[in-house]
């Protein structure tokens, strides 16, 4: 199909979005990402049962967090789509890069870093 | 005629076989006495004894004991209301005696409502005893002259002592048996919550009566006239262990808005009709809530003036 | 267990705010098992508070550390070595830690980072209830295994207050009326009888009423057994 997505975009792959973590997330914003979403199966279709329901809790706790500490919660965001869905994949990513470029960049400054 | 214990006015009236008739009144948020004394001419000569509520609602107001000594130096006598919730065991006992030195006569020994519903829910409540344990120690300095650690007292304080009863809260079928304990505990006589639902109260009475706890102490039917539809509704709603039916309130919608207080009256009238004849009702406890101004045409209404004197 | 919550991330920062480094020091007894303070709760907070403090431009340096326990001196002394390192520690212990810890390291600052808030247990996963109120004299035998020392709003032990409707306590529409519950087990094991009679006045002396309170076995004083 040749879709082309943003190339701000880092994917990280996992065998299911059940595999991710609070904590994964939590340490991308801690160490400078923009923002971060998760793309995990259509819900109701996961190999493991509920591992992309038990990703969007975990999402919804980080946005939760991020609110707490005044940054915009929208940086970290759920979506759900099938492997066969190439021009959604494309589609999701130019969105949150548009949504990112509309926030700015995180307010989360590495001041060591060189 | 039994011996009395207490030599209260309400106990002799109740002890002479008269259909007893008590009011209520609650001291102000505030030591204002000309307010009190206001209160206390709508209630002289119509009733028997005038409960002083004691933080009715867990809303700070005048102690109910400087407020039932103000009320016997205006000539009516008080039954003093005493909650579980704002004393410890010394605290009640100490009041017990100041209250009985100052000339109170009677007591009502309550839980207290829970503070979250007053004005400081941020208090520390106290529980230390409950109110079936105030009864039986209120008993005890009474009878056994005798303080909790079974010191003696130094002229102990001669209470009648009352206690109330909610037949409309849950689980209803023990209600009657915690009455019964509260019997146990050494009650004189019990004040109902506010009666609505006769239905319900018939068949409690009745369950009373099977078990001859009219015979161990006098029980006082709570009667609350509504001021209207909207006061109704509220109590239904937000007021714990009130029951009032649909039809009561059916009934005060039923007329135009200024007729509704007259609507509540009436029920009420008719209510204390029954309850006279009602058997194991001794008497009525009229609760007037910030309503004291018609107490006079309620009694007149219910004819149960002029009280009597014994 | 003994159950807590956590303090709320601003309270935490603002304990922290002049601090440049700090040990967030959990503890792998009951707050773990309720959620609060065992390793991946002290992993939570330590990012989310680095995220905080740079977005202040302001960072912070976090070790984590969880121990096996904050109420046992033999484990609270495993950080003796690097206790020193940091401007302060905070403890996702309940109470106890944070006191231990202050207790053996008189020169550190701790900070506690959770309410410590009731012994109770988790009634299905994510909420947890209050059981017992440490009163020194169990007596839920007399009342059906129910404590209404603990769980009734007015410690009652003589039956429900007026306030009782429909199996719910007058306080709160999510709490139940305890002594409904007792009072419906007594009735349908055909055991009222237990509910007739005044049950006496409670001696309070056991409970924190008598002062703090203490529990001397003296057979594991003496170390011989």
């Amino acid at each position: 199909m040749r879709l082309s997505y943003p190339a701000d975009i880092k994917v990280i792959q996992l065998p299911c979005t059940g595999r991710v973590d609070i904590l994964h997330l939590l340490n991308a914003i801690e160490d400078g990402a923009d923002g971060v979403y998760v793309a995990g199966c259509l819900e109701g279709e996961c190999h493991y049962i509920e591992g992309n329901l038990k990703a969007r809790k975990k999402v919804e706790y980080v946005k939760k967090t991020l609110a707490e500490l005044g940054i915009e919660p929208e940086r970290v965001e759920m979506y759900n789509l099938s492997s066969a869905q190439g021009a959604r994949f494309a589609q999701i990513a130019n969105e949150m890069v548009d949504k990112i470029k509309e926030l700015g960049p995180t307010p989360v400054k590495n001041n060591h870093a060189a | 005629m039994s011996e009395l214990k207490s030599g209260s006015n309400l106990e002799k009236v109740l002890n002479a076989g008269h259909f007893a008739f008590t009011g209520e009144c609650g001291p102000p948020k505030g030591a204002n006495v000309a307010y009190l004394k206001e209160k206390f001419e709508y209630l002289k000569g119509n009733v028997d004894a005038v409960n002083v509520t004691d933080n009715q609602t867990a809303v700070v107001r005048m102690s109910s004991v400087a407020g039932s000594a103000l009320m016997i130096g205006e000539g009516l006598e008080p039954n003093f209301q005493m909650v579980c919730r704002d004393r410890n065991r010394l605290a009640m006992m100490s009041d017990i005696l100041g209250a009985y030195a100052l000339g109170i006569r009677n007591m009502l020994c309550l839980s207290g409502d829970h503070q979250t519903f007053g004005n400081h829910p941020e208090a520390k409540n106290v529980h230390d005893i409950d109110s079936m344990q105030l009864i039986s120690m209120v008993k005890k300095m009474r009878d056994e002259g005798k303080f909790l650690n079974d010191q003696d007292i130094d002229v102990p304080p001669k209470m009648f002592i009352g206690a109330a009863c909610n037949p409309f809260a849950d689980p209803y079928e023990y209600r009657v048996y915690r009455l019964a304990n509260k019997i146990e505990a050494g009650v004189d006589f019990i004040q109902t919550q506010c009666i609505f639902n006769m239905d319900k109260f018939r068949d409690f009475m009745k369950k009373a009566v099977d078990m001859g706890l009219h015979e161990k102490c006098y029980i006082l039917a709570g009667v609350t006239p509504m001021k209207n539809a909207g006061m109704a509704n509220f109590m239904s709603k937000f007021v714990p262990g009130m029951d009032i039916p649909d039809s009561l309130i059916k009934r005060l919608k039923g007329v135009d808005k200024k007729d509704q207080a007259e609507e509540g009256i009436r029920f009420a009238l008719e209510q204390i009709e029954e309850f006279k004849e009602m058997e194991g009702v001794a008497g009525v406890h009229l609760m007037a809530i910030e309503w004291e101004h018609m107490v006079p045409e309620i009694a007149q209404r219910a004819n149960v003036l002029p009280r009597p004197v014994v | 267990m003994i159950v807590a919550d956590r303090k709320s991330l601003k309270e935490i920062l603002a304990m922290v705010e002049d601090n440049k480094k700090i040990l967030i020091a959990g503890c792998k007894g009951c707050v773990t098992v309720c959620n609060v303070g065992g390793l991946k709760e002290v992993e939570i907070l330590a990012s989310s508070l680095k995220i905080a403090r740079k977005k202040q431009g302001n960072d912070i340096d976090i070790d984590i550390k969880v121990l096996e326990r904050q109420c046992d001196t033999e484990y609270v002394a495993e950080i003796s070595d690097i206790v020193g390192d940091y401007d302060a520690v905070l403890s996702l212990a309940c109470g106890v830690g944070p006191q231990f810890l202050s207790e053996m390291y008189k020169d550190q600052i701790f900070y506690p980072g959770v309410n410590t808030t009731f012994f109770g247990g988790a009634t299905r996963h994510g909420v947890w209830e209050e059981r017992c109120a440490g009163c020194g004299t169990c007596a839920i035998h007399n009342f059906g295994g129910l404590c209404p020392i603990a769980r009734c709003a007015k410690s009652l032990m003589n039956g429900p207050c007026g306030g009782s409707s429909k199996g719910i306590c007058e306080v709160n529409k999510d709490t139940e009326c305890i002594w409904d519950a007792i009072v419906k087990k007594k009735m349908e094991a055909g055991k009222l009888e237990d509910l007739i009679g005044v049950k006496g006045i409670k001696n309070w002396r056991t409970a924190r009423d008598g002062g703090p309170r203490r529990s001397i076995r003296e057979e594991l004083v003496q170390g011989n057994i």
